[in-house]
């Protein structure tokens, strides 16, 4: 298995080949890529990145588009444009991972957008990953800007467990009658890493409705920070959840902000941060686990 | 057999256990009573190992078990059901089920630990133990967890507690079933009559201090059942 495909393993992508579409990009190159009759995927002329285009009505269709890094001092910036069309039912996962065994720095910024015609229904699932004994960072910044027509959902899974230094993760997203956003993240950090997540989301339509969850572990000396500004302008619903767990000197900011513009939006925000609850340990060594052991099924479920 | 020699325990200055001295035979069904704040949860945290006593130590089958650690404990064959079951985010029944049995079990043995706490299992299987279930609903979790460790000392803190629309006989044939099964010690902290009439031995605690050890007739006149919280009538 050479270093390309290790990688590709560790975001979940080793089985890209049976998508019914991918764009694999390795070093800042393409290096492989498939469509179908229903999904296309084109080279942008004017900047880094694909445009991708799912056509109207298409239904179960998976597309697969990881990155991989493994040149150390690499940035890598692209931008990629997904183009969902009307009743169409997609999955689309992505996905970064940064082998950087050296002293430079290596980067990877995704900026992904996001444009669901009426009724369209979009899964993406997203996997970011870092490993290597270098002293050099491995850097993942994504943005991604969601706009959402009327009738449209969009459900958004992120996770980063593991060896990305810093992360800035940025989600814009507009949404127009009917439709529904849900994105649920998790994070693990643990030596000083930093990440941090903010989110903007605008609830322009009439019964618009978004649901985030972010589940994050800040352990060691790392940091993060959640940011939530949900704007409600129509009679709209939103749910927000930040709920953290610390450990050692690990540090977690939650900024929440939640406005309502119009009489008959109803807008949530919960945060809970702190260590893990020592009833739950207890709970699970009177099972006869070890306080380790507890403690690493407590992490495990709560990030499951 | 268990047996707890001159255990106290004192917090924040508090006598709330005062040199206790009891002794817990196999298949025998002990309940322990008393009105509220009389030591009961703290008896019961103390054979598990929640709480450390001040004072005294706790000797299981000839072995001195006052240091050991909970696990350590739970690994000897004592187990605890909680009168609060807790709540987790992310673990599920079957997750709870599997650490609980200290090994993978296939559904169809973790539905049949469920089906005898009055769970239809496939509905609850893939559920997470939070607070999405209902306080009946995570009881009967929280008592098929015990089940799950076929424990030699089942201890239940007010298990009673909580379980509406489930019979009491269904509770009962859990107790018999455990010490049949395995031949244990099971301890009960109870203020239910009902209960207390199963019991084989009956110990009544008040303000940390063992009132009395018997059957029912032996107690029942120590108890007045008209008193909500049911206060100790004894000189």
């Amino acid at each position: 298995m050479n270093k390309t495909e290790e990688m590709l393993k560790f975001i979940d992508a080793s089985d890209y080949q049976k998508s019914d579409a991918y764009n694999i990009r390795s070093n800042g190159k393409l290096v492989d890529r498939k469509v179908s009759p229903y999904i296309n995927i084109e080279t942008k002329n004017d900047k880094n990145g694909i445009n991708v285009y799912i056509k109207d009505d298409t239904k179960f269709g998976i597309v697969h588009i990881p990155v991989i890094i493994t040149k150390s001092g690499l940035k890598d910036v692209v931008y990629n444009d997904f183009y969902i069309g009307k009743n169409a039912n997609v999955i689309i996962l992505a996905g970064c991972g940064i082998h950087n065994d050296l002293h430079k720095d290596s980067e990877h910024d995704g900026i992904h957008r996001f444009f669901l015609s009426e009724n369209a229904k979009v899964k993406y699932v997203e996997k970011h990953y870092g490993e290597g004994k270098g002293s050099g960072k491995k850097t993942l910044n994504p943005v991604t800007e969601i706009y959402m027509k009327p009738n449209s959902s969009m459900t958004i899974d992120s996770s980063q467990f593991k060896g990305v230094d810093d992360t800035l993760r940025v989600t814009k997203a507009y949404l127009d009658n009917n439709t529904t956003l849900t994105i649920n993240e998790k994070i693990f950090t643990n030596n000083s890493q930093n990440a941090k997540s903010e989110f903007l989301v605008e609830l322009n339509g009439e019964n618009a409705s978004t649901k985030i969850t972010s589940r994050s572990i800040a352990t060691e000396d790392s940091y993060q920070e959640f940011k939530s500004n949900i704007i409600g302008n129509n009679k709209c619903y939103a749910h927000v959840s930040c709920d953290a767990i610390i450990k050692d000197n690990g540090k977690v900011l939650a900024i929440p902000e939640i406005f309502a513009k119009n009489v008959d939006a109803n807008l949530i925000h919960e945060a809970s941060i702190g260590k893990i609850a020592g009833d739950q340990l207890i709970k699970l060594m009177t099972l006869g686990l070890s306080k380790k052991e507890a403690e690493e099924a407590i992490i495990k479920g709560f990030l499951k | 057999m268990l047996e707890l020699q001159n255990v106290s325990v004192i917090i924040d200055n508090k006598k709330i256990l005062d040199n206790i001295n009891l002794k817990f035979d196999e298949t025998k069904f002990y309940c322990i009573t008393g009105p509220n704040g009389s030591g009961k949860s703290t008896l019961a945290k103390v054979i598990m190992g929640i709480i450390k006593p001040t004072k005294g130590k706790i000797i299981y089958n000839g072995i001195d078990i006052t240091k050991k650690d909970i696990n350590k404990r739970a690994q000897i064959g004592i187990s605890f059901a909680f009168q609060q079951p807790i709540t987790f985010k992310g673990i599920t029944v079957f997750d709870l089920l599997n650490f609980a049995s200290e090994k993978i079990l296939s559904k169809k043995e973790a539905c049949l630990i469920l089906s005898k706490v009055g769970l239809c299992a496939l509905e609850y299987i893939d559920r997470v133990v939070d607070n999405s279930l209902s306080g009946g609903e995570l009881k009967r979790i929280e008592i098929a967890s015990i089940i799950a460790r076929n424990p030699k000392v089942a201890i239940f803190d007010e298990p009673e507690a909580g379980i509406d629309l489930w019979s009491f006989q269904n509770l009962n044939n859990i107790f018999k079933d455990l010490e049949k099964n395995n031949q244990g010690i099971t301890i009960v902290i109870s203020h239910q009559e009902r209960i207390l009439q199963i019991a084989d031995e009956i110990i009544l605690l008040n303000d940390g201090i063992v009132v009395k050890k018997g059957n029912i007739n032996d107690v029942v006149d120590l108890i007045d059942n008209k008193k909500c919280c049911k206060q100790v009538n004894y000189e």
